[in-house]
């Protein structure tokens, strides 16, 4: 059975699902400076991959994406944020140990309008990654898991 | 500008009545989970407008000019996280509207009951 | 205080989580390191609860409130609370330990029931994910993370039903608890937006401050009590109950019960401590009581007519589920007079809960050893079961007249107090209750008789594996003890807990707002 779409989404597959994902990553990266964060920025690089789903059916999946290896790195993230919450536990649970600390993420906030710091935010910005890290290959593992389970059905 | 008034009120409790309805009376699994999700709907929606102020900006100013009003943050968090557990929950839905048509061959609730005997 | 007693609230929440998160991973290296890596979560998160239950009660039933993501002086003395909080009052406490006696017997359990020994790291993640999220309901002080918390057990239960896939009924079980349980929690989050709208703020302690008994508070409420009566499975919405602790793995159809006891918790939290006497508590009160006749009614008379064993049950916990409500309902109505009455009956209500969880827990897990020996779930294909399995049969033995509230185990003692405490407000009350259990009683043993007397139908049952027994002898050991010494466990568990509602709702805002 060809379950691959026409010519034409695919081009226009090949060319956005790149800068799809990439856009993802950047709305992850500014999740504490603009709207969006870990699960806008997950959802947006798991639409990339339903698009490549969409475009070249599950074969199109084959080695780039293995569904234990997203199931290992969803855990990871969820367990990174669990860890980065478990870390503040010095002072209290979820507490922002880097904030204003001058290390990675540290930096301070001036106050006034300002086109915004990447340095500041403290553990946000890596309680982001780690969110949106779960967020795409937990969307894309279910993705995957309902394609296949329904082109089975379609095959009976 | 025109004035919104309560309309966003009323148009989210016509989603919930709506969704309602679906999860209720209709039949077929697949739309009793769109039913699910425009009672999710019409509930985010409400979230939202419970923080809008007329003409108010967006709450991300550490020196904002005190003359305007800005719309609540917190009701967005809510809103957000609701979206996540919609997320959850529809994903699942589905998932097991899948299964139940693999097992049993249909989406019809009145056919599965026959069915199941 | 030292650090683990300070932070002893969330860890009890963060410890099922990493188990939730962690076990896919650590399940990767074999059968006994998942195992070893179970117990040791399910042992840690007990140890934390049996910590904070004790701290709680030796500092004389104080809430305790733990704030996340900073330091924040309690009373804060803003007007409003900010950040997320934890408060743990007596009943609060309570309920902790109820969860941590079901996480730990659940565990234990499931170490030997599945004969696959495969997938089984996802069922220990769902299984302490639905513990997290029970410890969570119990534990929160905000409206909005009771929510959360909800939705958590929602998902988290329903990918348990559903669990065993290649089961028809189960998916389709499982379809149907979780649209009744998404919609339960949309009524819930509708009615925290209703509050949040009038009030500015999330916190129960800021609310039940504030809280005025207006027209859209009624509208709250009367959503509230939906919402959450309907996840408890009271009457009417209790359809999906039979479902879902019927399809369920038998462990976890314990923890499901042990969930809809939160979401009476929750229920109790809403009507005492939100809305207290701002409303007319007699009229709520009464409506509490109608619904819980009603479900006693229902679960009993359902019970009756059953074929299968473990809807047979589940059923018999929908009738427990009315129970508590009787008894608190009866101590809501009353609220506004205080009589001594009010507070047996809530006393009795917390009571049976705990009693409730053990005995239909201990039910549950034996059905689970009887109908995995025996490959059947009907009650006429299962009969003679006592001849090979003589443990099993004991331990269902005890479950069943603990359920039927018979003396000396513990059912008894809790039903006793309700039976005393209704029958002051109206005779009817009592009446129903009594002649309910009476039927109940002849409901199990009916199931008792048609499963393990008799001749013998299934000629080479599997044995039972020794943690199953453990796990059943532990539940049968709180069953007999609570029996055998209620007065004393009353005396150190269950008075700060229906205190904490009779007369704690001033403490529980005073922790957080001062004053």
């Amino acid at each position: 059975m060809n379950n691959q779409m026409s010519v034409i989404v695919r081009t226009i597959t090949r060319i956005t699902y790149g800068l799809t994902i990439v856009f993802g990553f950047y709305v992850i990266m500014h999740g504490h400076l603009t709207p969006g964060g870990g699960f806008q920025g997950g959802a947006v690089v798991a639409s990339a991959f339903a698009l490549l789903l969409v475009a070249f059916g599950t074969a199109g999946l084959k080695g780039k994406l293995n569904h234990h290896l997203l199931q290992t790195l969803e855990e990871v993230g969820a367990l990174a944020f669990l860890g980065l919450a478990f870390a503040g536990i010095g002072t209290a649970f979820f507490a922002n140990l880097l904030a204003n600390s001058g290390a990675v993420f540290g930096g301070a906030v001036p106050a006034g309008p300002n086109a915004g710091v990447l340095n500041s935010g403290g553990t946000l910005p890596f309680m982001n990654w780690a969110v949106g890290l779960k967020v795409m290959t937990g969307i894309a593992s279910i993705l995957i898991a309902m394609l296949i389970g329904l082109r089975k059905e379609a095959a009976e | 500008m025109m004035h919104i008034g309560n309309l966003p009120f009323i148009v989210a409790m016509l989603l919930v009545i709506l969704g309602l309805y679906a999860l209720l009376f209709k039949r077929n699994l697949i739309k009793m989970v769109i039913g699910v999700s425009l009672v999710e709907t019409g509930v985010n929606l409400f979230l939202v407008t419970l923080g809008y102020r007329a003409e108010g900006i967006a709450p991300i100013y550490t020196h904002a000019p005190t003359a305007v009003s800005q719309v609540l943050p917190t009701p967005q968090a809510l809103t957000l996280t609701s979206i996540v557990i919609g997320l959850a929950t529809t994903a699942l839905l589905l998932s097991f509207a899948v299964l139940v048509y693999r097992h049993y061959g249909t989406l019809d609730v009145t056919k599965i009951k026959e069915l199941r005997g | 205080m030292n650090a683990l007693t300070t932070h002893a609230p969330i860890l009890i929440i963060a410890t099922p989580l990493l188990g939730a998160f962690a076990a896919p991973l650590i399940g990767k290296l074999g059968w006994t390191v998942r195992t070893a890596f179970a117990g040791a979560i399910a042992a840690l998160t007990g140890c934390f609860a049996g910590l904070l239950a004790a701290t709680l009660y030796t500092g004389g039933g104080a809430p305790i409130v733990y704030v996340l993501g900073g330091r924040l002086p309690l009373p804060s003395g803003l007007a409003a609370p900010i950040r997320i909080m934890l408060e743990v009052d007596g009943l609060s406490a309570f309920m902790a330990l109820i969860t941590a006696l079901v996480a730990v017997v659940a565990v234990l359990y499931s170490v030997s029931y599945w004969k696959e020994r495969s997938g089984g790291a996802l069922y220990d993640s769902l299984l302490f994910l639905l513990i997290a999220g029970v410890f969570g309901l119990v534990l929160t002080g905000d409206m909005f993370n009771f929510f959360v918390f909800l939705e958590i057990t929602s998902v988290a239960a329903c990918g348990l039903i559903g669990f065993r896939t290649w089961r028809k009924r189960s998916s389709e079980a499982a379809f149907k608890v979780m649209a009744l349980y998404t919609l339960s929690g949309l009524f819930v989050l509708l009615a925290v937006g209703l509050l949040y709208g009038q009030y500015g703020g999330l916190n129960i302690a800021y609310l039940a401050t504030n809280l005025g008994g207006t027209m859209v508070d009624r509208v709250a409420l009367a959503l509230l009590i939906a919402g959450l009566a309907m996840k408890a499975g009271a009457v009417p919405m209790h359809m999906w109950a039979p479902e879902a602790y019927g399809e369920a793995p038998a462990p976890v159809s314990m923890v499901l019960v042990a969930n809809s006891q939160a979401s009476l918790y929750a229920l109790f939290r809403v009507l005492f401590t939100l809305y207290g006497q701002s409303l007319s508590a007699a009229a709520v009160g009464w409506i509490l009581i109608v619904l819980a006749l009603l479900t006693i009614f229902v679960g009993v008379t359902m019970a009756l007519v059953q074929k299968d064993l473990k809807r047979l049950i589940a059923f018999g916990a929908v009738s427990q589920i009315g129970y508590m409500l009787l008894a608190v309902g009866v101590g809501f109505a009353v609220l506004a007079t205080r009589p001594d009455f009010g507070l047996t009956a809530i006393t009795g209500g917390i009571f049976h809960m705990i009693n409730d969880v053990a005995c239909i827990g201990l039910l549950f897990l034996a059905a689970g050893a009887a109908i995995r020996a025996s490959g059947s779930r009907d009650l006429h294909s299962m009969g003679g079961l006592a001849h090979s399995l003589k443990g099993t049969t004991v331990l269902f033995a005890v479950g069943a007249f603990a359920l039927a509230g018979v003396p000396p185990f513990n059912g008894f003692a809790s039903k006793l107090l309700i039976y005393e405490s209704t029958f002051q407000l109206s005779p009817v009350l009592a009446v129903i209750a009594v002649l309910a259990s009476i039927v109940l009683l002849a409901v199990f043993v009916r199931a008792f008789q048609a499963v393990f007397l008799g001749p013998r139908l299934i000629a080479r049952p599997e044995p039972v594996p020794w943690p199953m027994v453990a796990s059943m002898v532990v539940l049968a050991a709180v069953v007999i003890g609570f029996g055998l010494f209620p007065g004393f466990f009353i005396d150190k568990i269950v008075t700060p807990a229906a205190n904490a509602l009779w007369s704690g709702q001033g403490d529980y805002i005073r922790a957080v707002m001062g004053g």
